[in-house]
């Protein structure tokens, strides 16, 4: 078994079997944070950094945390503090971070193709933690997990993603990440948040959020960025909630047993009303607890080889 | 391929594995048999319930995958995957007996031996195994032996068994036939 390649950047390069193989192996690592002992000793002696150029509580702490499961040493860099404020280029930084060498260097940056750029310049490996609106491999992978886990397969399944596609990397990410397991994607949202040719990515555009989610074994709801909205997509909250927000009523479009998930943080009441979030068929928490398995399984899978080129 | 046990003589050699258990352990009480995935698992599920029809009562059974305590992750260029942990209950206080379906170097026991700590304080770790082939690395000596079948390190030796082969047999593969 080997995940023949040095870095993760998107999910679009995944085949099927990779993703198989990152979902089983993150199936058995998640046994070990339910341990008194939440540690195995198996990635001793390597060392992460984590890039963040945007603000992140979950994704970077879940990348701390898998990484020190695995035994491996966690650095994190948050640019506030960094000699980013200095003037200095993510080039730089990078290269200059590689010279501690490190094994793995996780970033995330508001620009799209930052870790592409890394990834090309540097020796260690590099996993995207979300590049600008284009991919959010790891969060796609935690999904597919979450799913896999409640229904069984993602084979055939009807996954509704709602709302910002247009400034969304989680959407794209498991746009390719769940047509490439089998499953149908629809997605939905308000006109000014669609980007036209999305179907070019194996989903099918939905004219409203009820056709979306009529009948849909996943609704998937993204949320509201409201850092990104200088332009003024919708005119109001309370406006969005009503037409694109999931409450009870819509819920019941879907079918029995439905996943509800979103990839946090919340905006209650405006993208997903409280009842829904906290409600049975919501494994918002669930996605959470997934996400460090996924990513104990990503630097198993790039740390717990010899590389190729280094051998 | 010469074929060194055959199914009645696997089957003759786990009944003696499970008296001996119950003889050295005198009785069954605080005992837990914990397989090494695959074959070892299944090694130990069929011991356990040997276990059962002599005393009336089967230990708890379960798995213990040392994959991610082995000492030659990054070593190796592909990465092994992983199998399941499964330690039903609390092993503080335990006799916990490992099974595994051949022991070689020792490494997979040292292994094996590390995981079970990280999930408590057994009384006592003893260790069965179908075929010891020899050829240790480590100090590690099995408690409970099916049969010992002396090799050359070239040689390889496979336990088949019927959940995930078809057929229980051991065989022997001589250097030649190993791929």
């Amino acid at each position: 078994m080997r995940l023949k390649r040095k870095d993760i950047l998107t999910i679009e390069e995944l085949s099927r079997e990779e993703i198989e193989m990152i979902l089983s192996t993150a199936e058995s690592l998640r046994e070990v944070s339910e341990r008194e002992i939440k540690k195995v000793p198996t990635l001793r002696g390597r060392t992460v950094i984590n890039l963040f150029y945007e603000a992140s509580t979950r994704t970077r702490t879940s990348f701390e945390i898998a990484a020190k499961r695995m035994s491996a040493d966690a650095v994190n860099i948050s640019v506030s503090t960094s000699s980013v404020v200095k003037g200095e280029t993510i080039k730089d930084t990078a290269k200059n971070l590689e010279a501690m060498r490190p094994d793995c260097i996780v970033v995330r940056h508001a620009a799209a193709g930052v870790p592409m750029m890394l990834a090309a310049n540097l020796a260690c490996s590099v996993i995207n933690a979300g590049d600008g609106a284009h991919e959010h491999p790891s969060q796609a992978l935690l999904d597919m997990l979450t799913v896999r886990g409640r229904l069984g397969a993602l084979e055939g399944i009807k996954v509704a993603i709602i709302g910002d596609i247009a400034h969304s990397r989680v959407a794209r990410s498991n746009i390719y990440g769940f047509t490439r397991m089998g499953a149908n994607v629809v997605v939905a949202g308000p006109p000014t948040m669609m980007p036209p040719g999305i179907e070019a990515l194996g989903c099918v555009v939905a004219p409203d959020v009820d056709t979306a989610i009529k009948g849909a074994d996943v609704v998937m709801m993204l949320r509201i960025q409201l850092e990104r909205q200088k332009d003024a997509f919708f005119p109001a909250a309370r406006e969005y909630s009503r037409f694109y927000g999931l409450d009870e009523a819509r819920v019941r479009l879907a079918k029995k047993g439905v996943v509800i998930l979103h990839p946090g943080p919340i905006n209650r009441g405006v993208e997903i009303s409280s009842e829904v979030a906290d409600g049975p068929y919501s494994l918002i928490l669930d996605q959470v607890t997934n996400g460090v398995a996924v990513r104990m399984a990503l630097f198993y899978l790039l740390l717990g080889a010899v590389r190729e080129d280094a051998a | 391929m010469k074929t060194a046990m055959d199914d009645k003589a696997v089957d003759r050699a786990l009944a003696r594995i499970a008296h001996e258990i119950i003889e050295r352990n005198k009785g069954i009480d605080g005992l837990v048999i914990l397989g090494i995935p695959t074959r070892g698992h299944l090694l130990a599920q069929r011991i356990a319930s040997k276990i059962g029809e002599i005393e009336g009562t089967s230990p708890p059974v379960g798995a213990v995958d040392a994959t991610l305590y082995r000492d030659d992750l990054g070593m190796k260029k592909d990465q092994p995957p992983l199998k399941a942990m499964d330690i039903p209950i609390d092993i503080d206080g335990k006799v916990v007996v490992m099974v595994d379906d051949v022991l070689y170097t020792g490494r997979t026991i040292r292994a094996a031996m590390n995981a079970l700590m990280d999930f408590g304080r057994p009384r006592a770790i003893q260790l069965a195994a179908l075929v010891d082939r020899g050829h240790r690395e480590l100090p590690i000596k099995a408690d409970y032996i099916g049969k010992n079948i002396p090799t050359s390190m070239k040689e390889g030796v496979k336990v088949h068994l019927k959940e995930t082969d078809g057929v229980n047999e051991v065989v022997v593969e001589p250097a030649a036939e190993i791929k």
